[in-house]
């Protein structure tokens, strides 16, 4: 079987999720800045696989009574993201979709404690092609903009039913301003804690006053709609004073306007901090421990060259994420197998690499809350605690015990490619199929003795089927539980 | 710069990796180093809590003309006498357990516990809390440093945290403390069963954890954690078996509270354990009062899981060896917003419990009157201003309860005569 390049096995890991033999195989023939291109022009009309949910030869899903709702129910809503993660054409905008959903890490609990369970996914997940009211969820606009222009997603995340909800722009109104979504907008999604003083906060929270929700139907009801308003009367007019610049000519103030025209005021304040250097210097930090490193540092020339290329491209983050790619930091072979993977990229490298027909994603949703990571559930708005924190032994033994899970569940398919791969009687033969299908590095030889021991535990291995069905599952169990698969 | 336990991993995990104990010393660890049952239990109440919702200054006008929704009428609260000041305290009415430890002596309230310029960020507040350093939250946490401090090489169980995220106040540079969320969970598992081929795995699995290549830190980290997990399977499987001599709730915090009740009967041998209730941050609807929503079933929440624990080691014999200590980042505002919630203030309330408690009122509350130069307020009469630096309350519980000493642990001299709740 055909293997890509080190480099572009490095890259299928970063950037996407790693690789099935076919997508491997297709990447074979791919050069680095190929594969790069490759992974970053997906157009957004033709990366839909939802249409594959429940057919054959695709990772299953659990349906339940009455029937696979991702739009209305979380759950299923969960399955369908795994689902695409799995199979999407477009690994890169998955990846992208979860680094937003993270940036702007808004919990379904909280939504859900408020409105009925149905509406509250709808909020977070509904497909607007499949919504009863044409309603698109939070994530869906995450897809949408994977690589679109952060500016506009600010104002869209602002303005999104989710968010006004999460972070109580909803209650935001002129005699009582809600601090809650002012403060995160500039600590969190944009420039940073460091960058601005209580007073900003402040200034911030009447800045989007009136920035409300309407809710329309009957909540709970397939009629039910939520949507953004802006509630002129509620709106703060007065002028709002910042002690950064808001505008090009240096003002740090937002004039006074009309209750009609106030709207303006968020749209300043958002375009200001969009385009403020200290943001384009945070954005390129979080790319940087996305997808280079999160075990040193971002190193200044990095940032400081991302940053210039964002604001250099008027805020897009297609060029951004495309230069990303194209550091020499990015590509260095020092990098390879040194990144901490996430609960939810280990189990869709897993389910891409060891296999996934037969096996239902549903069956992986209760071992990621057990690793520390529920999808529409990060534990604040700050998202998840990245890197070394996943690796608590809880979070380690969960890894392992799913890698336990999976390798029960495809070991007769195991057996028979193991069988069908030459492995003969060999144990190194074996050892050299499941390591080259898991995309993994030649192992230290304490390792690689531990291994092959463990083959020839019980007595020497001659290939014979009951061994060939033990050992196969058995060292894509230890393998993939093992703490180098943990890293990408 | 907001410093996240990523960056201190970075510089942590050479020092952890050479300093990592041989597993084969552990249960001999246990041992030796169990020999006082002694243990904390630190209550962190996510999202910062509204410290006068939990502990109302029941007379104060203010309390009242500035919570004009949210405020507990007189009649509601459960008196707990005046503070030093003379202001007369009442707990939140849901809290009546916890007015029994009052009453028993074994309940300690600390008012106005915080430090100057207080941060109102969840993040850099909940860090702060954490490393006991308000002016530079990076490092290890203040239990990470207590349990560093302890003879070499440390149990890994000499820290146990009940939910999946270890905190940045157990951060330490010679122990990974284990997240131990559900005990059921916490167990080997191979594709082959658990008889002889299962064997084999396990066997494998633990060889391989063992690697630890000093040119790889990330991957010896990672493997020294997986042999950490494995090294402490037994033990933490004992704990499954625990009979309770009363009924905890199925809630979060309630479960916590009886892993933490079973490791103690154990004997684990545990010094610190951690448990965390969310839903604090109550900017909207807080519902003070309903008889079944917001705060109050927060306070329903602490109150029947803190009781139960509390009868439970009763019962065992063992109050008078763990003590509770309860904290939030943060206190909220003074006056509350549009949307019949609060948001983000200063200065909290801070709660020990325990059979050698001294219980009591600590400290003096605020005076909600928000007239310039309010010495008990601050941000314009805003938000209520520290007293006690919670770092003199961390203090007292390193050096008159853990037999450690504050100085170094705290990087200064923080202790306070005032604060003798045990």
């Amino acid at each position: 079987m055909a293997r890509p390049s080190p480099a572009v096995e490095h890259l299928l890991r970063r950037a996407g999720f790693g690789a099935t033999p076919e997508e491997r195989e297709k990447f074979s023939r791919y050069t680095v800045p190929n594969a790069i291109v490759a992974l970053t022009s997906f157009n957004l009309t033709n990366t839909d696989v939802d249409q594959y949910i429940g057919t054959p030869g695709y990772v299953g899903v659990t349906v339940r009574n009455p029937g696979f709702a991702p739009n209305t129910n979380i759950t299923d809503a969960r399955q369908r993201w795994l689902f695409r993660m799995v199979h999407s054409p477009a690994p890169l905008q998955e990846k992208m979709t979860l680094f937003w959903h993270h940036h702007f890490a808004t919990a379904f609990s909280k939504i859900s404690g408020i409105y009925p369970a149905a509406d509250a996914t709808r909020m977070m997940a509904a497909k607007k092609s499949q919504d009863s009211t044409g309603m698109t969820g939070q994530i869906e606009l995450f897809r949408q903009n994977a690589l679109g222009n952060f500016r506009e997603l600010l104002v869209a995340v602002a303005q999104d039913p989710a968010m006004l909800v999460w972070l109580d722009g909803r209650l935001n109104v002129r005699n009582n301003p809600q601090e809650n979504f002012g403060r995160e907008l500039m600590e969190l999604f944009t420039f940073g804690v460091e960058n601005y003083r209580e007073s900003d906060v402040y200034a911030a929270a009447r800045v989007f006053t009136g920035w409300n929700m309407r809710i329309t139907g009957t909540q709970g009801s397939p009629s039910a709609t939520y949507q953004f308003v802006y509630n002129a009367n509620n709106h703060d007019t007065n002028a709002k004073d910042f002690s950064f610049p808001v505008y090009g000519d240096g003002s740090t103030r937002i004039p006074a306007r009309s209750s009609a025209t106030g709207m303006a005021d968020g749209l300043d304040l958002i375009a200001a901090l969009a385009s403020h250097p200290e943001t384009a210097r945070r954005l390129a930090r979080r790319l940087w421990t996305w997808f280079v490193s999160e075990a040193d540092p971002p190193e200044s020339a990095f940032v400081e060259n991302i940053a210039q290329v964002y604001l250099q491209n008027d805020t897009n983050m297609k060029p951004v994420v495309r230069a990303v790619l194209q550091t020499p930091q990015f590509i260095d072979k020092k990098r390879f197998y040194q990144r901490y993977a996430w609960p939810v990229e280990f189990v869709v490298r897993s389910l891409k690499e060891v296999g996934q027909v037969g096996f239902s994603v549903d069956s992986a949703l209760q071992p990621l809350v057990n690793m520390g990571q529920q999808l529409f559930e990060p534990p604040d708005v700050n998202g998840w605690e990245l890197g070394a924190g996943w690796f608590s032994t809880g979070g380690m033994l969960a890894r392992m015990n799913f890698a336990s899970t999976l390798a029960l569940n495809q070991r007769f398919a195991l057996r028979d490619q193991a069988r069908d791969g030459w492995v003969g009687n060999s144990a190194d033969n074996l050892l050299s199929f499941v390591l080259e299908r898991l995309s993994l590095p030649v192992p230290d030889a304490p390792v690689r003795a531990a291994l092959i021991n463990y083959i020839n535990a019980g007595g020497p291995f001659t290939g014979s089927e009951a061994q060939l069905l033990n050992k196969t599952g058995g060292l894509f169990h230890l393998l993939t539980g093992s703490g180098e698969y943990q890293l990408v | 710069m907001r410093v996240t336990r990523r960056d201190f991993i970075r510089g942590g995990v050479a020092a952890f990796t050479v300093s990592f104990g041989a597993p084969a010393f552990i249960s001999d660890l246990a041992r030796a180093q169990g020999a006082s049952r002694r243990n904390l239990v630190v209550l962190y109440l996510n999202g910062g809590n509204d410290a006068l919702s939990t502990l109302a200054p029941y007379q104060d006008p203010f309390y009242y003309s500035r919570r004009p929704t949210i405020a507990i009428p007189p009649g509601s609260v459960l008196q707990v006498g005046t503070d030093a000041s003379g202001r007369a305290l009442g707990l939140h009415p849901r809290l009546t357990g916890l007015r029994q430890m009052f009453d028993n002596g074994h309940l300690a309230l600390i008012q106005r516990t915080g430090y100057q310029n207080s941060s109102r960020s969840h993040f850099l507040g909940t860090d702060i809390w954490s490393t006991a350093n308000p002016s530079n939250s990076l490092g290890t946490g203040w239990l990470g440093r207590y349990l560093d401090q302890l003879p070499s090489p440390v149990d890994p169980l000499a820290g146990w945290v009940t939910v999946r995220e270890v905190p940045r106040s157990l951060m330490a540079n010679r122990v990974s403390v284990p997240a131990i969320p559900s005990i059921a969970g916490y167990a080997f598992q191979s594709p082959n069963g658990t008889g002889i081929e299962g064997g084999y795995s396990r066997q494998a699995m633990t060889t391989i954890a063992s690697h630890l290549p000093p040119d790889r830190p990330h991957l010896s980290f990672v493997n020294g954690t997986a042999t950490a997990a494995i090294a402490t399977l037994d033990r933490v499987a004992s704990v499954g078996t625990y009979a309770p001599t009363v009924n905890y709730g199925n809630d979060g915090m309630s479960q916590a509270l009886r892993a933490v009740a079973g490791a103690m009967v154990r004997g684990i041998g545990t010094k610190v354990f951690w448990v965390t209730t969310g839903g604090y941050d109550t900017h909207a609807t807080q519902n003070t009062n309903a008889a079944n929503a917001g705060y109050a079933n927060l306070m329903g929440v602490i109150n029947t899981a803190l009781t139960t624990f509390y009868n439970d080691l009763r019962n065992q014999g063992l109050l008078g060896d763990t003590m509770i200590l309860q904290f939030s980042e943060f206190g909220r505002r003074i006056t509350e917003n549009g949307s019949q919630g609060t948001d983000h203030g200063a200065a909290g309330v801070m709660m020990a419990i325990g059979g050698n408690v001294r219980g009591g009122l600590y400290g003096t509350a605020a005076d909600l009157n928000p007239f310039p130069g309010n010495p008990t307020l601050e941000n314009n009469g805003g938000d209520i201003t520290h007293a006690v630096d919670f770092r003199s309350v961390y203090a007292t519980v390193i050096d008159n309860w853990l037999g450690a000493n504050s100085g170094s642990i705290l990087g200064g001299e923080f202790r306070r005569a005032d604060l003798g709740f045990v």
